[in-house]
């Protein structure tokens, strides 16, 4: 482990499960190592403090940007990568979840960074390998990573979170990526409101800590930061919306609404995006939006987190 | 025939009776001869002494899951029997759902073998509403009823289509039977794997609302006053649903319905953590039902705790969350956890053992229930005062599958007499010596 890690305040756990359950000054500790990394990777000189050691990306669900996120992370620090996926593996010989990272841990990973379509899959993993465990997205629970860089992509921008307001807007029910930013928003001190169809808006969600409003409108002037999430074509053949035309007209965001936040507020997606739905595709590639940076700031974010737990 | 067997100076529990007091119990063939306030003295008899102990009828869990035939991993009738005498059961409804479905009489037939062959308690068959539980077209209840089948459930499925579950009500009318609803609209419950809440939206599990629940008792309360055929629902979880329990038995529509002792004791954070032992269905749900659910028992809206013993192999629940089996074991816990029920001030002593005796032995026109003269020789004696935790390693039962897992509790099951006959006394099963 490398110095600056052994600097940072002890984990509460060995696993990054979620951010609910996090310190804020594990939090911290996280972004301000990433800032650390964001300089020296400019810089080009990146240390490798996971030098032979080996992390291994287990992704049960598709996703090409978090894996090779993980992936360049892993690589830049040094470690060995295995990047194992269900097709063509024991999974689909009918091994359970449970038996495949068992045999994975026994190969002796620092750590498994784990993606799956069913939530709490990580925990279960974590209850059963000598490893670390880091949840990639795990089903509609929680994707820490993905908030980790939106809190780092905020900070960059607004500087320090503590007081600002920001709104979460479109499919919370099916969204991890909304779960663990409110967690982490929360825990930086940041009122976080949240709105979308009320199909698609999870029963008690205000016990997370955030408020909810019926009309987003309402609150957009006032607003630091707008956090837009991607919607589900099923969901219109699941019978929640009428269509992703009507989605767009009632919850997406134009150029007229995008100005109505106030100068300076940033608006964020965690990708991919659909152009015209959730975004026109002059706010996507506006001045207000911040997702290739998002994008970017993926690296030293994950960086940090392999470094702290791997 | 065998030796008569007086069980002496206990403190004997029979609501049927009105009989709450110190009392020797003489049991002689198979039945109750004597229930006496004096001393009571018989030569020849074989003695368990009772005094400090409580001395119920027979208790009857309506709602198990025995596996076999089909799933002998999980349980068989023999473990299964085990599993209830020592948990203080001497009869217990057996539903259908193994593999084959017992929607025909050999299932029956082979069901009711097996029970006897056991020989430790009293097994009766439930049959399917519809041919392989498939919603479809009604068994052959005719059939079903003649072959010894006590009631007619889907359990673990509802019947969605509401004109055969009106068939279903008009046509087992005719052979006195009821038919228990698995009370869960599938439309509305969708891939929901725990209640529509704050644990399933922290979670991010799929949630299944109190509708899924409360449209079906609705729609099957309306359809067995229209039909006037005997309805009984099987394991209540929401306060909407015991409220309109209560106005249809105001009037005057001939149902019953159970509730599980994990419905009474745990709500949905039980969850938290993805611990699969507190998945089950319907869901665990939240303070509010489980304040109803208990007042429902204590006034008598609810007839019985049953346990829906649901016994699933190690692996069943050792899976992703969303994947993991439903289902929780019981019989072998819900006497100390209704018991604490008791402790609580919820239930009165006498009322405990009505909604496991005569609540359960009413509702599907079982025998026992009582321990009046004559009545079957099916005792349970419990040691109110014993403390224990429960150890699922300790069960009789071959499954493992309890949220209840280091609960201390209060009063436990000492002996189990089944016609007449001991069949667990302090741990020990005590098979027939033939």
């Amino acid at each position: 482990m490398s110095d600056r890690a052994a600097d940072s305040p002890s984990l509460a756990s060995r696993h990054l499960l979620g951010i609910e359950g996090l310190r804020r000054s594990e939090v911290e500790a996280i972004l301000s190592l990433a800032r650390e990394y964001k300089q020296s990777l400019k810089e080009g000189t990146p240390p490798t403090p996971l030098a032979g050691k080996l992390v291994a990306n287990l992704f049960f669900e598709d996703s090409t940007r978090t894996r090779s996120s993980f992936e360049i992370a892993a690589k830049t620090l040094g470690a060995k990568v295995l990047n194992w996926s269900p097709t063509g593996s024991s999974l689909s010989k009918g091994e359970t979840l449970l038996d495949t990272v068992r045999n994975i841990d026994a190969i002796g990973p620092a750590a498994l960074v784990i993606r799956h379509r069913s939530s709490g899959a990580p925990t279960l993993v974590s209850r059963h390998v000598r490893c670390a465990v880091i949840n990639a997205g795990d089903g509609v629970h929680e994707h820490p990573s993905q908030a980790l860089l939106d809190a780092f992509t905020l900070q960059d921008r607004l500087g320090s979170l503590e007081g600002k307001k920001v709104l979460i807007l479109g499919d919370i029910l099916n969204s991890r990526v909304a779960r663990s930013n409110i967690h982490c928003l929360r825990l930086l001190g940041v009122r976080v409101i949240v709105s979308g169809p009320p199909t698609l808006m999870p029963a008690g969600i205000e016990s997370l800590g955030c408020e909810l409003v019926a009309d987003f409108r309402t609150v957009l002037a006032s607003l630091d930061a707008l956090i837009t999430l991607r919607v589900q074509r099923e969901r219109q053949t699941d019978s929640f919306l009428p269509s992703m035309r009507e989605y767009a007209a009632r919850w997406g965001i134009g150029p007229a609404l995008a100005g109505k936040l106030k100068p300076g507020a940033v608006i964020l997606h965690p990708g991919p995006v659909n152009r015209g739905v959730e975004l026109a595709s002059e706010v996507v590639d506006g001045e207000r939006s911040v997702i290739l940076e998002q994008v970017s700031n993926g690296l030293p974010v994950r960086m940090a987190i392999l470094e702290m737990y791997a | 025939m065998s030796r008569p067997v007086l069980i002496r100076g206990g403190w004997l529990i029979d609501p049927v009776h009105r009989i709450n007091g110190r009392r020797d119990l003489l049991l002689r063939d198979g039945k109750v001869a004597e229930v006496s306030e004096r001393a009571l003295s018989v030569a020849n008899a074989q003695v368990i002494e009772a005094a400090g102990l409580w001395v119920l009828p027979g208790l009857i869990d309506l709602h198990v899951h025995l596996r076999e035939p089909g799933q002998e991993n999980k349980e068989t009738i023999e473990s299964g029997s085990r599993a209830a005498v020592a948990g203080g059961f001497t009869a217990m409804v057996a539903m259908p759902n193994t593999h084959p479905v017992n929607d025909n009489a050999m299932v029956t037939h082979f069901v009711r073998r097996r029970a006897e062959q056991v020989g430790l308690c009293r097994i009766f068959p439930a049959g399917a509403i519809t041919k392989g539980l498939s919603g479809e077209e009604l068994a052959e209840i005719g059939d079903l009823v003649a072959a010894g089948c006590v009631c007619l459930t889907d359990d673990g499925r509802p019947v969605m289509n509401a004109g055969l579950m009106r068939h279903a009500l008009q046509y087992a009318r005719e052979f006195g039977i009821p038919v228990m609803g698995h009370e869960e609209d599938l439309s509305l419950a969708g891939d929901g794997s725990i209640n529509e809440g704050p644990t399933a939206t922290r979670l991010g599990l799929s949630p299944i609302p109190r509708s899924a629940e409360v449209a079906m008792v609705a729609r099957d309360l309306v359809l067995a006053e229209e039909t006037a055929g005997r309805l009984h629902l099987a394991h209540l979880s929401c306060e909407q649903s015991v409220e309109l329990v209560r106005a249809a038995k105001k009037r005057g529509v001939a149902v019953t319905a159970e509730v599980t002792p994990h419905h009474l004791m745990l709500t949905e954070e039980a969850v938290l953590g993805y611990d699969a032992h507190a998945k089950m269905n319907p869901p665990l749900r939240q303070e509010r039902d489980v304040a109803a659910l208990r007042d429902g028992l204590a006034d008598g809206t609810l007839d019985a705790i049953a346990s829906d013993h649901a016994p699933h192999a190690r692996l069943d629940k050792q899976v992703e969350f969303d994947k993991a089996a439903n289902g929780v074991i019981g019989l072998e816990t819900s006497v100390p956890l209704a018991l604490d029920l008791v402790w609580k001030g919820v239930l009165t002593p006498p009322r405990f053992v009505e909604v496991l005796s005569a609540g359960p032995a009413h509702a599907f026109g079982l025998p026992g229930g009582q321990l009046g003269p004559g009545a079957p020789a099916d005792v349970t004696i419990v040691d109110p005062e014993a403390r224990w935790t429960i150890d699922a390693g300790s069960f009789f039962s071959l499954a493992r599958n309890t949220p209840f897992q280091g609960r201390s509790v209060k009063g436990r099951v000492t002996h189990t007499l089944v016609e007449g006959r001991v069949v667990f006394e302090r741990g020990t099963i005590k098979e027939r010596t033939e």
